[in-house]
């Protein structure tokens, strides 16, 4: 058939969010939704999560990723890497959530929400 | 987000000294840089919650005591940050503080009008706000002009003779204190160069491999931006340039100089110090040799400080903190800390609300344990609204904001900016009481 395809429910990705206390939260989304439009449009209780609103200065939108997922996720741009290095708690397969966007490949993914961690001193507005 | 809305009915109320609520985010947060505060629309949404008021024009210590708050309320988090800087009385010479406060509308700092009539200007510090004020000042007047920026602030830099600002460090080039965003920012800076002093990167190559991630980034682009040769297209970028950055390591400020004709900044003496140690704990350690370099303008940016706000609250005045554990003030029941008065000045808005989670983390915990007494019931905001009115102070209310807010972006429409600031608290009153 020709014409456009109504959105069927399986072309939705499912994402589980592991949150802070450990408690896991299965969601779908669209294919091209950032993870930060997945959250706001599910109204996930993330504390924090999103501050600047998908505009690359802030941070607070930080997941952790599996490493097979983390493989898939495709290239990452020097700003989002400046960002990530203000994040909490960085791992090797830590990315922003607003800079990824869901694709098929990525359904059934597990993401993980940092813990947030007091006294961590990155950047101090004083004479280095 | 911190509520459990069926079995507590917790209300929140937020004292504010301004008529406009967002602290430092309005007054501190540079106005190119606009995606940084989008978080106004997440304090928005929670101001507008119905269990939570703001009162604006409130200023905690003199119009409200501490002791009066913790009769009304079970519990009162202060997170009031006020900073000092040490100044000195010449003219073109001013605190990073002022300066920002100045462009960012701060009525307090609205008499600065600073004297930008030269060609270098020098910044003390080389922490974000320092890059945040060099970007300011050499930022091409079209990109500035699209900001929230000052309307007087704008008028002056379009003025401004700066073309040259050197960023002066006590240590070296791996112990800068400011954000790689924040210096890819200057990098990429239209109409400007980098200038930098080879000599000051020796041996940083070396070091490189074993730092942790950010700082190694931090490096490699401080590393390119001095050392590498510039291809082609960035090589006509610098050529064209007409104005200049750079960081000057390794120096400590010892006095500005002045014009004795003009008292009028005409220079800085800096001392030339040498490392002890390295990595983030290296010192630096004074040599006899002293350099003075010629300037117009000094900007000290070193060191933002709380201050005690009530002498009845404990305050470590050597960290400029209130001494506390996970927000909870130390041998004070029922009180709590958060923001740059539980930290010191450090960090960035994340940060501050990693922390004020904690805060209310902490809070919830002595509520479920008890150490909190919630059994009585306390007037909250209707006794301190009785004892304000007595006093004849008038709390400016969150809608009442939100016209001072609608009245700010209609200016600013006029011209093409996302608002423009009402610069004296008289001013705020009045269209918040229309
Ligand atoms: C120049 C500058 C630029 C910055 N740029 C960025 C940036 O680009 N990105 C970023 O993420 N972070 C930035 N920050 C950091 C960010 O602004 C802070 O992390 C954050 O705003 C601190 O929040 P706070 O609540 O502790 O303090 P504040 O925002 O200062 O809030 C304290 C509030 O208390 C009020 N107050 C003080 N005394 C009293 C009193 N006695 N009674 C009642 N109210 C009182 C003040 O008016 C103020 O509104 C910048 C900071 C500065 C100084
Ligand atoms: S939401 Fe701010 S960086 Fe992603």
């Amino acid at each position: 058939t020709t014409g456009t395809q109504p959105l069927r429910s399986c072309d939705k990705v499912t994402v589980h969010f592991v949150n802070r206390d450990g408690e896991k939260i299965t969601v779908k989304g669209s294919p091209g939704d950032s993870l930060l439009d997945v959250v706001v449009n599910e109204d996930l209780d993330i504390d924090g999560f999103g501050a600047c609103e998908g505009t690359l200065a802030c941070s607070t939108c930080h997941l952790i990723f599996d490493e097979e997922v983390y493989k898939k996720l495709g290239r990452i741009s020097d700003e989002e890497m400046d960002m990530l290095d203000l994040a909490y708690g960085l791992t090797d397969t830590s990315r922003l959530g607003c800079q990824i966007c869901l694709t098929q490949s990525l359904d059934g993914m597990e993401v993980r929400v940092p813990d947030s961690v007091a006294d961590v001193r990155q950047s101090k507005d004083e004479s280095a | 987000h911190h509520q459990r809305d069926q079995y507590h009915p917790y209300l929140v109320d937020i004292y504010e000294q301004l008529p406009v609520p967002f602290g430092l985010v309005r007054f501190g947060v540079a106005p190119d840089h606009p995606e940084v505060k989008n978080v106004i629309n997440t304090f928005t949404q929670t101001a507008r919650h119905s269990r939570c008021s703001f009162y604006g024009n409130v200023n905690v210590g003199k119009d409200v005591s501490v002791e009066e708050l913790q009769q009304a309320y079970h519990a009162v988090v202060l997170v009031t940050t006020q900073t000092i800087l040490p100044g000195e009385d010449l003219a073109g010479v001013y605190s990073a503080k002022d300066f920002v406060g100045w462009y960012n509308g701060l009525p307090s700092c609205q008499e600065l009008s600073p004297d930008l009539s030269c060609e270098t200007a020098v910044i003390l510090g080389q922490g974000n706000v320092a890059l945040d004020v060099a970007r300011v000042l050499l930022s091409p007047i079209d990109i500035l002009k699209k900001t929230d920026i000052t309307h007087p602030a704008l008028e002056a830099l379009a003025e401004s003779q700066v073309r040259r600002v050197l960023i002066v460090g006590r240590r070296g080039p791996m112990q800068v204190a400011c954000t790689i965003k924040e210096l890819r920012e200057m990098v990429n800076l239209p109409d400007t160069r980098p200038e930098m002093v080879v000599a000051d990167f020796q041996g940083v190559i070396d070091a490189l491999k074993d730092l942790p991630r950010p700082r190694k980034r931090l490096t490699q682009l401080l590393l390119k931006t001095a050392l590498e040769i510039p291809g082609e297209m960035e090589q006509e970028r610098r050529n064209k340039a007409s104005r200049t950055w750079g960081f000057r390591f390794f120096r400590s400020p010892v006095k500005v100089l002045a014009d004795p004709d003009h008292n009028r900044t005409a220079g800085i003496r800096l001392a030339v110090n040498r490392l002890e140690g390295s990595g983030e704990g290296a010192c630096a350690m004074l040599t006899e040799e002293v350099e003075d370099v010629s300037c117009g303008l000094v900007i000290s940016s070193i060191g933002y400080r709380s201050v005690p706000i009530d002498p009845s609250i404990p305050f470590d005045s050597h960290k400029a903190i209130v001494p506390n554990t996970m927000g909870r003030v130390q041998q004070a029941a029922g009180l709590y800390c958060s923001g740059w008065l539980k930290t010191g000045p450090t960090g960035v808005i994340a940060t501050t609300m990693n922390n004020s989670f904690d805060t209310a983390r902490s809070l919830m915990e002595d509520m479920d344990s008890g150490v909190l007494h919630i059994s009585s019931a306390k007037p909250g905001s209707q006794t301190i609204r009785a004892l304000l009115e007595k006093r004849g102070v008038k709390p400016v209310t969150f809608s009442n904001w939100e016209k001072i807010d609608s009245v700010e972006v209609k200016r600013g429409e006029a011209t093409g900016k996302p608002r423009e600031k009402l610069l004296t608290v008289e001013e705020m009153l009045q269209v918040a009481r229309t």
